[in-house]
């Protein structure tokens, strides 16, 4: 009966079903975690003012979300120290974002459920998200102006909201100017002095040089001046008000305007409310910079490094593993070297991408760019320019991990090509460089599509080599802006996956960045799909375009 | 050879010979093969091969699979260079010129000879594109050029009417026949002086066949043609010169109708009265 059962082949199929859902059930669960942990970070919680009572002490009050909870068994509660009574079976304990680092120095706070003797959700109770450290949670007392109080008590609250609109408006204002204007000066007048230190070592500096950059640099520092008296005039703008507030101990502090990013009141808000909250954080999480060593605020630096440094690297990759494809396949002669040949290219595929990080290290980043330097740059020494990790390093780096997958495919692709449409081309008096160019290669292009769609999707989730060669925590800059030649390769970038890295395990507050490892995460694997989806669609187009011959 | 015995030919060739009432008079030479060894590797695919191909009259080659006749089509265009390994002795004259000659430009030289395949193998582009191959490579990229072009080369292969209103479909679009006339055409759009068939209608449906054979017949009046069957009455209705070979050899060459009616070899009439092959 087993044996007959055996012998129909139906463990077979159960066999081969129970591997595919395996394999579904890690794939929806990978990504089920990632949505979950990640997509309800920026859900506005409840924040709860607890009574709080340890034995013997005195009762205290303790204001903060809710994160997580963990249920302990009596036994191994006892064995680390807890006193536990007859009657309990477990030890239920609650962790708790309190916030307020500057003043409590930590955020977070483990609590015994069994000593909670009261909690509520008061409406007044606020949280403030600041640009230095974290979050606050207390209650509004009443709001500022240069030292003078303006308003308390039911007024203080649209007050606050009022200010700090004004206080966020002018902080744009300083980041634009900062970072657009002086910015902009800054980087003409580091080229001036490069200029100057140009001209010294070619022997050309004269007074009509001098006199030349001399005037530049007076009419950038005209404009400089004009600059920081805005500039000044902001700061004090912005000095101006601050909010007066009480903490969980009654404590009374004083938040200064400038400092805070948003106030709100999440035990008041209606789920509509709360919704446009979530929107609002959504929008900040995906086009502001980073705060707070990368624990709170936007990624748009990184999502906007990894983007560049794949299509750099699609750029840089596709060109040569074509051409490398295209001379092992069509020109060389088929024996033993090529074979020797592709079973190099095909280990290089193997070997661990750590390895590419130092060869990129050591060959691209001192060899090359050092000597870049030293024929191109000898002005701007010591400081090196392409001696040193930055964007386009990174890129040559992958764009060399990736390279055996775009031969391999494309090599495939040129393997499929009929011989009859290469005979038809040659019949016609094309000669082999025509053939190629005009039927070979276009028809052969959903397969270099395919060995780039492959190549994307490894680049941009890798990590290990980029740190290595490009990759920063915190990049002052992006690599791409208004200042010529606007695209500086030798800038040092952000990356979603390091970012991700840096956040969830080398941030002082591990704890507060988690559910932000997951948000970027999941955005991590967005931006593959995105990357992966539009070369797919423009493989189907090619492939739809140069249809293979039927039959 | 009786007249009895051809009546008895397995094949009744003699009505269609009669039919088209062909003339043997003596033409001036196209091609010239002289000595012709070649070898794959070591396997000698053709045996001191001599024949002449008169110009402007359909040349075919006959004989079982396998027996070098496309082989030998391939040299005339030098199609056979494509091929790992091949050894090629002798010389093919193109008037009066060895096109194995060390100065032959082989781009050159297979402009002046085009090929037809056995299996239809339009690029993957529109109609348009596929006809003005050739010219494009040649640099022409005059419009008007290339349409006048076009229609003459769609109208020599008797396909214009049928696809003059779609010429920037894709052609793989077409029926094999279609797709086929479609390849002549773009063959004759850079007016080579020699045009190679190999097995042209093999793959083709019956109607397809007789249209590409009336084809053929037109297209003799401004190309030389020469090809590859191994279909007898094809030869028959169409060439006017047929030789037969087997195993890399040439057996015997002739007028059409003296071969199919009156054959010198006792190997050329066992095949065409379908003794073997």
């Amino acid at each position: 009966m087993i044996k007959a059962w055996f012998k129909s082949g139906t463990p077979w199929v159960w066999l081969n079903a129970a591997a595919v859902s395996t394999c579904l059930i890690m794939v929806v669960g990978v990504l089920g975690l990632i949505v979950v942990r990640g997509v309800g970070h920026f859900w506005p919680a409840q924040v709860v003012q607890f009574s709080y009572q340890e034995p013997g002490g005195p009762i205290q009050t303790i204001i903060g979300e809710h994160i997580d909870s963990s249920i302990t068994p009596a036994a191994m509660a006892k064995s680390t120290g807890y006193i536990m009574a007859d009657d309990e079976d477990t030890l239920v304990q609650y962790l708790i974002k309190t916030g307020n680092r500057d003043i409590t120095g930590a955020d977070f706070r483990w609590i015994l459920e069994r000593n909670i003797q009261q909690q509520q959700t008061p409406a007044e109770l606020m949280v403030v998200e600041r640009r230095e450290w974290g979050n606050f949670y207390g209650q509004l007392l009443a709001v500022k102006e240069s030292g003078k109080i303006i308003a308390e008590g039911d007024q203080a609250w649209p007050a606050a909201q009022a200010r700090i609109d004004q206080a966020l408006a002018i902080f744009k204002e300083i980041a634009h100017l900062e970072k657009k204007e002086v910015g902009a000066i800054n980087y003409s007048l580091e080229q001036l002095r490069l200029e100057q230190k140009r001209l010294q070592l070619n022997n050309r500096w004269d007074a009509a040089a001098e006199q030349r950059l001399a005037a530049e640099k007076a009419e950038l520092e005209i404009d400089y001046k004009k600059y920081q008296t805005q500039l000044s005039e902001l700061y004090r703008q912005i000095r101006r008000d601050s909010l007066v507030a009480t903490t969980e101990g009654g404590k009374e502090i004083e938040i200064p305007v400038a400092k805070v990013v948003k106030v709100f009141q999440p035990n008041t808000m209606s789920r509509f409310d709360k919704v446009w909250h979530y929107g609002a954080k959504l929008v900040e999480f995906l086009t502001d910079d980073p705060r707070e060593a990368n624990t709170e605020g936007g990624i748009f630096p990184a999502i906007f490094g990894t983007v560049m440094m794949v299509i750099i690297m699609s750029i840089i990759v596709t060109p040569f593993g074509v051409i490398a494809a295209v001379y092992l396949r069509e020109y060389a002669k088929q024996g033993f070297i090529t074979r020797l040949i592709r079973i190099a290219v095909n280990n290089l595929a193997g070997v661990p991408s750590i390895v590419y990080g130092v060869f990129g290290l050591g060959f691209f980043v001192y060899i090359l760019g050092g000597n870049i330097d030293q024929l191109f740059f000898p002005e701007a020494a010591p400081a090196p320019v392409y001696g040193t990790p930055g964007l386009l390093w990174a890129s040559i780096t992958l764009a060399l991990l990736t390279l055996p997958v775009v031969i391999v495919s494309t090599e495939e692709g040129l393997a499929r090509i009929p011989k009859s449409i290469r005979e038809g081309s040659l019949a016609l008096g094309a000669t082999k460089l025509e053939t190629l160019w005009l039927t070979v290669l276009p028809m052969a292009s959903p397969a270099m599509m395919t060995g780039l769609i492959l190549a994307v999707a490894r680049a941009a989730g890798e990590v290990a080599p980029l740190m290595l060669v490009g990759v920063v925590k915190m990049a002052p800059t992006l690599p791409l802006d208004g200042n010529y030649p606007f695209l500086h390769l030798d800038r040092k970038f952000m990356h979603l996956g390091f970012h991700i890295y840096d956040v969830g395990f080398q941030s002082p507050n591990v704890e507060a960045a988690r559910p932000l490892v997951y948000a970027t995460s999941l955005l991590l694997v967005l931006v593959i799909v995105g990357l992966n989806l539009s070369a797919i669609l423009i493989r189907n187009h090619l492939r739809e375009k140069y249809r293979a011959l039927e039959g | 050879m009786t007249d009895q015995h051809v009546r008895t030919h397995a094949i009744d060739v003699s009505s269609v010979l009669r039919d088209q009432k062909k003339t043997a008079e003596p033409n001036e030479t196209c091609i010239k093969v002289e000595n012709l060894n070649l070898f794959y590797a070591d396997k000698q695919a053709l045996h001191n091969v001599n024949m002449e191909m008169p110009k402007k009259k359909v040349t075919a080659y006959i004989g079982p699979s396998g027996c070098g006749k496309s082989t030998l089509l391939r040299c005339i265009n030098r199609m056979n260079d494509l091929v790992d390994n091949v050894t090629i002795e002798g010389k093919v004259l193109l008037d009066d010129e060895n096109i194995y000659d060390k100065s032959v430009n082989v781009a050159a030289l297979r402009r002046r000879v085009g090929m037809v395949f056995q299996k239809p193998n339009p690029f993957p582009k529109s109609i348009f594109e596929n006809v003005t191959y050739g010219l494009r490579i040649q640099g022409i990229n005059d419009k008007r050029v290339l349409e006048e072009t076009v229609e003459n080369a769609l109208r020599g292969a008797a396909l214009w009417d049928e696809v003059k209103d779609r010429l920037n479909d894709n052609a793989l679009g077409l029926s094999g026949g279609q797709q086929q006339r479609l390849v002549i055409a773009r063959a004759i759009a850079i007016e080579p002086e020699v045009l190679l068939l190999d097995e042209p209608a093999s793959a083709l449906d019956p109607i397809s066949t007789l249209k590409i054979e009336e084809l053929i017949n037109e297209l003799k009046e401004k190309y030389t043609i020469v090809i590859v069957t191994h279909n007898m009455q094809q030869a028959a209705r169409v060439s006017d010169y047929t030789a037969f070979m087997y195993m890399g050899e040439l057996i015997e060459m002739g007028t059409t109708s003296e071969l199919f009616t009156n054959p010198q070899k006792k190997q050329t009439e066992d095949y065409i009265t379908g003794r073997y092959g």
